[in-house]
């Protein structure tokens, strides 16, 4: 995983809430076995629409995605997480994110970032003033900037420092290996098992 | 303290503690279906990974896979190379698989119940949402992106944060026509749908008690739609009398069900939050909206954005009312329904088939309507065909499919087409959720029934 310590890019509004991962990405599109080529099925049924804001010239290299309350929810597909990466976004902005969405996307490297509702207002009407603005993501610092101001963000010391060393979980757990095979040891003999199969 | 049965369950499978760090929590059953495990197989491969416990993991095909002409190869390629790629995998790595064609295939939260492998004190994740369907049994089970497939594949554990708990009371009867998937959609109107974030629910109390093993089932499945990862329901009784005689049911069935009884929240145990709701006033409920906390009973007008205060709820229940085509003011139940379906992990189970068969038995569904039933698994399809319920549905007009998530999803060919509206007892009324520009009511098998036979939004009692 590449390690995330600072992101500047520009910012794209979604002032959309409860956007689900289906409008992340639909089903029909989760039919590849590999991680790449989602970026197509982004926003898929709202890319229709002209008026979309990935589909204004002004928001088109945007990195930083600036959502609504609840953002992520529903099925746990990672796909989701890999549509915006793969369509360029490093990170989404938010005043709440589905637990799953969320997991999924800490885990791949795209920092999701809560703020107040209040300051996701205040960052959509500064990006809709001037799309062009500048925002910087500073895991280092926890700090969102833009135009002079900074604001702080909380995430937790653990998934900061795995970002910010790029280290994936399995790696880390695989070190651990003794700690498992000893809980195995102790584990109740009462639990099932898929195999051998009975029926 | 007391424990909640939630940290009872968490405290026996902590592997490692460490302050400052997530949980590593070991992981007693993994389910896996083919769109969420391609590319955690790929990753295995890549770093020269085993998967540790493939006695421990059990595979089926379901969401991608054709309800009609299953003994003929997938039509379309993109999804049979999907499934092949599950086959395959499962035969690299040693892991059981039950495929189309075969009695266990099904909808992956159907199968794990019906072979016994789902019991009480167990952890169960699988790369989908609807895991929390397994906390029925006093499971703590819950959905995982496809990196965590892969940690699970790997290392039969996962390191995660310690959830909050909540503790939902539903006391009281229900009336008759009201199901457990009316009290759960009233459960997520209430809180919302980001109401359980970052929570395990319990639901508690005598009407839950009262459910039957599969609607209970009905109840923690979607505990998802209303933000929560999981969601329980202590064992009892009827969850042991359930899982006896199931193929994989304990040997030393009295050892398990001793064991199986300690797990219940402690008298003394605190909940973070406790919400109550009274089981004798819920009715029918029906989704207007696009998402499944924009719901109402049955009996209600779809909701004028006006009168709603928040913003942000206006703002979205707007948007909703323009891609549901609906306008404020109109009666639910006057809305006409192009298709019915039933089916899913949510309500695509034996007992739900029967409900809904007990309604059409002897009589025709409207004209104007498609009626789509898909079970849940094909052993769930077996077993209705034994008891006739093939032959009521197809009397009354509707179409009987083989086993897979089908409409919930309309990841295979059973879609919605632009601007149809579906009564559905899946579990997403989200925008294309069911097709491209298809429109989704949520409604319990009952409900799905008498709207069949009516052709608008109609409880049993309307007929």
């Amino acid at each position: 995983m590449e390690k995330f310590i600072q992101h500047t890019g520009t910012g794209v509004p979604l002032r959309r809430s409860n956007v689900d991962t289906d409008q992340i990405i639909p089903a029909v599109y989760l039919k590849r076995v590999t991680r790449s080529g989602f970026e197509d099925g982004l926003f898929a049924a709202w890319r229709n629409d002209p008026e979309f804001v990935l589909n204004q010239d002004a928001f088109k290299n945007g990195t930083v995605l600036v959502a609504g309350a609840d953002f992520g929810t529903g099925s746990s597909r990672e796909h989701a997480v890999w549509a915006l990466q793969n369509y360029g976004f490093k990170v989404v902005i938010s005043s709440r994110f589905a637990d799953i969405f969320r997991g999924n996307s800490l885990k791949g490297g795209l920092l999701t970032v809560i703020l107040d509702i209040a300051e996701v207002e205040a960052l959509w009407a500064a990006i809709e003033a001037d799309p062009s603005i500048s925002i910087t993501v500073d895991l280092q610092t926890r700090t969102v900037s833009y135009l002079g101001k900074s604001l702080p963000f909380a995430i937790d010391d653990y998934t900061r420092w795995r970002l910010m060393e790029g280290l994936d979980d399995i790696g880390l757990t695989m070190k651990q290996t003794e700690s498992i095979d000893s809980f195995e040891k102790a584990r109740t003999s009462l639990k099932p098992k898929t195999l051998p199969i009975k029926s | 303290m007391g424990k909640t049965l939630a940290e009872k369950i968490w405290a026996e499978h902590v592997v490692r503690q460490v302050e400052g760090e997530p949980d590593l929590l070991y992981i007693d059953l993994h389910l896996i279906h083919e769109v969420t495990s391609p590319q955690a197989f790929d990753g295995l491969r890549l770093a020269n990974r085993k998967v540790r416990r493939a006695d421990l993991t059990i595979a089926t095909e379901d969401h991608n896979v054709p309800t009609l002409n299953i003994d003929k190869p997938i039509a379309d390629p993109v999804s049979k190379l999907q499934v092949d790629t599950l086959r395959a995998n499962c035969k690299e790595f040693g892991i059981r698989i039950h495929s189309l064609g075969d009695k266990d295939q099904g909808v992956v939260h159907v199968v794990g119940p019906q072979l016994g492998i789902t019991q009480p004190g167990m952890t169960i994740v699988c790369g989908d949402s609807h895991t929390s369907t397994h906390g029925a049994f006093g499971a703590l089970a819950f959905g995982i992106g496809t990196s965590e497939v892969e940690h699970v594949l790997a290392t039969q554990t996962l390191p995660l944060q310690r959830p909050k708990t909540m503790a939902i009371n539903i006391d009281g009867a229900l009336k008759p026509g009201v199901t457990s998937k009316d009290i759960i959609l009233a459960v997520i109107a209430k809180i919302g749908t980001g109401g359980g974030q970052g929570y395990v629910i319990e639901y508690r109390g005598s009407a839950i008690r009262a459910l039957s093993m599969e609607s209970r089932m009905t109840v923690c499945n979607m505990s998802i739609e209303a933000g929560a990862r999981a969601g329980l329901i202590a064992p009892d009784q009827t969850t042991f009398d359930y899982i006896k005689g199931k193929p994989h049911a304990p040997e030393d069935f009295d050892a398990a069900v001793a064991y199986w009884s300690t797990l219940f929240t402690d008298k003394d145990a605190k909940f973070d939050v406790e919400v109550s709701l009274d089981a004798n006033e819920l009715e029918p409920f029906v989704t207007w909206g696009t998402n499944p906390g924009q719901g109402l009973p049955l009996s209600g007008k779809v909701p004028n954005p006006a009168d709603i205060t928040d913003t942000e709820a206006r703002t979205a229940a707007e948007r909703a009312l323009v891609y549901m085509g609906l306008e404020a003011g109109t009666a639910l139940k006057s809305i006409a329904i192009d298709t019915v379906f039933l089916g899913s992990c949510t309500n695509g189970r034996i007992e739900d088939l029967r409900a809904a068969a007990e309604i059409l038995k002897g009589k025709k569904i409207a004209s104007s309507l498609r009626m789509l039933v898909v079970p849940g698994s094909a052993r769930v399809r077996l077993e209705a065909e034994a008891e006739g319920l093939d032959k009521t549905f197809i009397d009354a007009g509707a179409e009987w499919r083989n086993a897979g998530c089908s409409m919930c999803l309309g990841m295979n060919p059973d879609q919605l087409a632009v601007g149809e509206r579906s009564a559905s007892t899946s579990n997403r009324n989200f925008e294309g959720r069911q097709g491209k520009g298809g429109r989704t009511h949520l409604v319990s098998p009952l409900v799905a029934a008498a709207t069949a036979l009516r052709g608008t939004l109609s409880s049993p009692a309307d007929l």
